[in-house]
């Protein structure tokens, strides 16, 4: 299925605007399709990312866990389908269709293992937020159709809107798709629901379903809101980048393999955002190339995002399978009992740490780029502000760095930390083949950015009218122009590997290749356990350290005299505390003095029947 | 692109790869004079490599080739370095395919690379070193990304030969955002090279050390060439340094004829000896801090950057060229 996509995909990220009319759906509304540059796009992303993960999913899905296999097959083509749907779709009806069977279908798979409560809690979750962000977007749709009551997209286009409902449309969208998205404070459901499903549905939920909340708002903002003000590009600038800072902050003290990951994810949909943010407020100031810059930038962050962070979801089910150890703290050393899984989710880590020449920095380097250009805003204070946006991002940029070394470094060096680790075997011939494609496309992105920049560029030509291509050759980027700014993946690599080579080769000819094994250094101490490595959350305490404001935490350290210690660390998000606890205990409140009503006894029922006629009655005379 | 460009650039990478050592050996002989000792030999590094060949390696038995392959990504990384920073001439072909954001990238590479081998024995001090290197890392980083902003700002360009090409052009007098850069950068180079006051490169003090902690495992050829990197990194950061404050002597693009290039070696020599004294000043002046204050240190040195960038644009003085 997932193949099949991919070949449909290459099809599709042709120029031309096709629109399809589907007799399908209630009576008098057929279903629209139509397909341009940004559906395209979005479309080469659900099949590149796709394609893998579903060739890991035929392997790893093989022993049955929770739900009946074939079951799980339904409701995976179910999604993966619906995904496809609801950027192809042109009319309001069929896009929320196909929103909410993308939310219903990846519900039941995230729920797979219903018997443990912890996963039903996290999947009630998960489906409650879904629900409300729906909510906005159907909300969202009906003002945008600005009196006309016609629910396809082109009469939105068409529809003009006075600056307030404007506004009020940008905001339900930014609720709506932020709540998908895993906006800060939005973000609840992801750090449960991610690790809740199993591996390849996390990976399709985080690569690819986080991704359609970004093209519905990429959709609505550029496409059919045909006004747009800068003071929406800032407010979605500053709440991308407290994301993206909140999301790494977090992920750094994470001990659950999946969750780091699921809070990289925050981080990195703040990143897109930032983007988009930015490409607004570019936009909305007249400056389009700019605006393309940023634009594209956000786009190919959205591609190598759906990647790397696919991959190395994908390499924590192959970890999981092999060990049965979801938390950092019980894993370690498996390089020497995976060497595959190892290699390739080494590329993914380095890619998604932003690093040259991988696919990540490619991104990261765009966004980079497109901030050096706000002082060119003319809203003043704003074109101050924004430099410190860029140095919000750069320290984010840099924390994912940290991240991804605990992540590697914990799970695949340094020695076993269970004894049971010593029989996890590698990753079978279809799961390699899954994590090899992403990992291919993680270098070739990263080595070859023109042609991303290309796909990105006919998005932009359409959205801001800029494409994104001035100063590029076949070896080379240059987004704004040569002399300002160039980087060449391609040769960057060709340079780093001659170097290496040639380092490698005169070490080889000049020096002596003797060598010998031993045991490691043990500092005069010969009682040294693998127990003795940081943990998960011996690496992230700095972070913790640092950034204490950020957390609620909860910690009980033992006392010295103690036989047999134990320390334990519990910490949880502030928003918890702040938003959500309150909004429940209102609902639980509002429910309990509601159901003073609900006695149970039928003659009171009839009373209020009785009652409501009599003043029916009453206000009908 | 000129065959005589390609040859220029090689030969500075060799001249870059040889001088290095030299740099780290002066720095070493001015803090010995400074603390009243009899100082090595110039040539000390060097030795110190040559006897490091010649050893046998030791390697752990279950080191994985990241491990084995970590001291070259790190002298390989470190080499290509110094191809894009401009520290004879600014005509540097290999300068296209990558800015100065990229060359940040590349650092960072070199230190992912490093402390992912250090974790990779599973020692107590090799994982406790890679954590303390990455959270200097990740405060640093943006640092230095800052400072490098603020010279965009400026000149209009994020590749450095670039800058230095700008500077050059629009001779006209400091602006008062580069001295907050300069000493944002000066603090983030003692910090990224392991020097007091956030390492020592001295010590194997067990609860202090993070640069050395990293390399415990190593030996013989690969100990030799993470030393060498860690001389070029040094070496880099002091020319990244020339380039953007004290550019004088460079031979900017168009005028870079063999007599523009003596001089510009001899610049070069120049302000590397006055820069390894005035390092080796200020690191025995200074008391190293506490770890915990490491962070603080770091902080302050982001916001001085920041600061900088805040003050050219507040000033609004010659924006972008």
């Amino acid at each position: 299925m997932g193949v099949a996509l991919l070949t449909g995909t290459f099809l599709a990220t042709g120029h031309a605007t096709e629109t399809l009319i589907l007799p399908l759906g209630l009576p008098d509304l057929p279903f629209h399709f139509r397909l341009d540059a940004l559906s395209g796009f979005f479309l080469l992303i659900l099949g590149v990312a796709g394609a893998g993960i579903s060739v890991f999913a035929a392997g790893y899905f093989r022993r049955g866990e929770g739900t009946a296999p074939a079951l799980l097959g339904l409701q995976y083509h179910v999604f993966l389908a619906s995904m496809a749907v609801v950027v192809l779709a042109d009319d309001a009806y069929l896009f929320m269709v196909a929103w909410e069977t993308m939310a219903l279908s990846s519900y039941f798979l995230v729920t797979s293992q219903h018997r443990i409560p912890e996963i039903r809690r996290a999947g009630f979750l998960y489906l409650l937020m879904a629900h409300m962000g729906a909510l906005c977007i159907l909300l969202c749709f009906g003002v945008m159709q600005g009196g006309s009551w016609q629910f396809t997209f082109d009469a939105m286009r068409g529809a003009s809107l006075a600056p307030f409902w404007a506004t009020t449309a940008f905001t339900l969208a930014l609720l709506g798709f932020g709540a998908k998205a895993g906006l800060v404070p939005l973000h609840v459901w992801l750090p449960e629901a991610h690790p809740a499903a199993p591996s390849p549905v996390s990976a399709m939920m985080s690569g690819l379903m986080l991704k359609t909340a970004i093209y519905g708002m990429l959709r609505i903002t550029f496409d059919l809101l045909h006004v747009q003000f800068w003071q929406w590009g800032a407010a979605m600038l500053a709440l991308g980048l407290f994301s993206a800072l909140f999301g790494a902050i977090f992920a750094a003290v994470q001990t659950d393999m999946k969750r780091l990951l699921a809070y990289s994810s925050i981080e990195n949909v703040g990143l897109i955002f930032a983007g988009i943010g930015l490409a607004i407020l570019f936009d909305a100031s007249h400056l389009p190339l700019f605006a393309a810059l940023a634009l594209g930038a956000a786009l190919i962050h959205a591609l190598n995002h759906a990647l790397f962070k696919s991959l190395l979801f994908l390499a924590t089910g192959s970890v999981l399978h092999a060990t049965r150890q979801r938390s950092l703290g019980k894993l370690g050393g498996l390089i020497r009992r995976m060497p595959w899984v190892a290699f390739l989710a080494l590329i993914g880590t380095l890619a998604i740490a932003g690093l040259p020449p991988l696919n990540g920095f490619v991104s990261e380097w765009l966004l980079l780029q497109s901030f050096l250009f706000t002082p060119r805003l003319p809203q003043a204070f704003i074109n101050m502000l924004v430099p410190l946006g860029a140095a919000a991002l750069a320290l984010t940029v840099a924390l994912a760095a940290y991240v991804m070394v605990k992540f590697y470094g914990v799970i695949f060096l340094g020695q076993p930390r269970e004894a049971s680790l010593a029989d996890a075997h590698d990753a079978n011939w279809l799961e390699r083949i899954g994590l090899g494609w992403l990992a291919a496309g993680c270098v070739f992105i990263g080595v070859l950015p023109q042609f991303a920049l290309r796909a990105a560029g006919t998005v932009t030509s359409k959205l801001v009218g800029q494409t994104i291509t001035p100063g590029a050759s076949f070896w080379r980027i240059a987004p704004i122009a040569p002399e300002q700014a160039s980087y060449s993946g391609l040769i960057f690599l060709a340079g780093i590997v001659a170097v290496i080579g040639i380092t490698f080769l005169l070490v080889r000819l000049l020096a002596h290749g003797r060598m010998r094994r031993t045991a490691a250094w043990d500092c005069g101490y010969p009682w040294q356990t693998s127990r003795m490595q940081d943990t998960a959350e011996g690496f992230g305490q700095p972070i913790r350290h640092m950034f204490g404001a950020f957390f609620r935490m909860d910690r009980e350290l033992p006392s010295p005299s103690d036989p047999a210690p134990r320390y334990r660390i519990h910490i949880e998000d502030r928003f918890w505390g702040w938003i959500y606890q309150p909004i429940a205990r209102g609902v639980q409140r509002t429910a309990d003095t509601v159901s003073i009503l609900q006695g149970g006894r039928l003659s009171v029922y009839l009373l209020y029947s009785f009652l409501t006629l009599l003043a029916l009655l009453v206000f009908v005379l | 692109m000129k065959t005589i460009s390609l040859v220029r650039q090689f030969a500075e990478v060799v001249l870059a790869i040889g001088i290095a050592p030299l740099f780290a050996g002066w720095i070493a002989q001015c803090r010995a004079w400074m603390q009243n000792r009899s100082a090595p030999p110039l040539i000390q590094p060097y030795r110190m490599l040559r006897k490091l060949f010649h050893k046998d390696a030791a390697l752990a038995t279950d080191a994985s080739p990241l491990f084995r392959t970590t001291p070259y990504v790190l002298f390989g990384t470190m080499v290509l370095a110094t191809a894009i920073i401009p520290s004879i001439a600014t005509d540097l072909p290999f300068a296209q395919a990558a800015d100065a954001i990229a060359l940040i990238g590349l650092f960072a590479t070199a230190r992912v690379f490093m402390a992912l081998a250090a974790m990779d024995i599973g020692t107590a001090f090799g994982t406790m070193g890679a954590r303390r290197e990455m959270m200097i890392g990740f405060l640093a980083e943006p640092a230095l990304l800052m400072v490098l902003f603020n010279a965009f700002l400026l000149f209009g360009s994020t590749a450095l030969p670039n800058l230095v090409d700008g500077y050059a052009a629009h001779r006209s007098g400091i602006d008062p955002s580069v001295i907050f850069a300069a000493v944002a950068f000066v603090m983030v180079l003692l910090a990224e090279n392991a020097r007091i006051p956030i390492d020592n490169p001295a010590t194997h003090l067990e609860l202090t050390m993070i640069h050395e902690a990293m390399l415990l495992e190593y030996s013989a050829r690969h100990l030799a060439l993470m030393e060498w990197a860690a001389s070029l990194k040094l070496f880099n950061y002091a020319c990244i340094g020339f380039a953007l404050f004290l550019p004088w002597g460079i031979a900017i693009h168009g005028a870079d004829g063999t007599g523009a290039l003596l001089v510009a070696v001899a610049a070069l020599i120049g302000k590397l000896v006055v820069a390894g004294a005035v390092l080796a000043v200020i690191e025995s002046v200074s008391a190293k801090l506490r770890l915990f204050r490491a962070p603080e240190y770091l902080a302050t040195a982001f916001l001085l950057a920041v600061l900088g960038l805040l003050v050219h644009l507040l000033l609004g003085a010659n924006t972008i060229a």
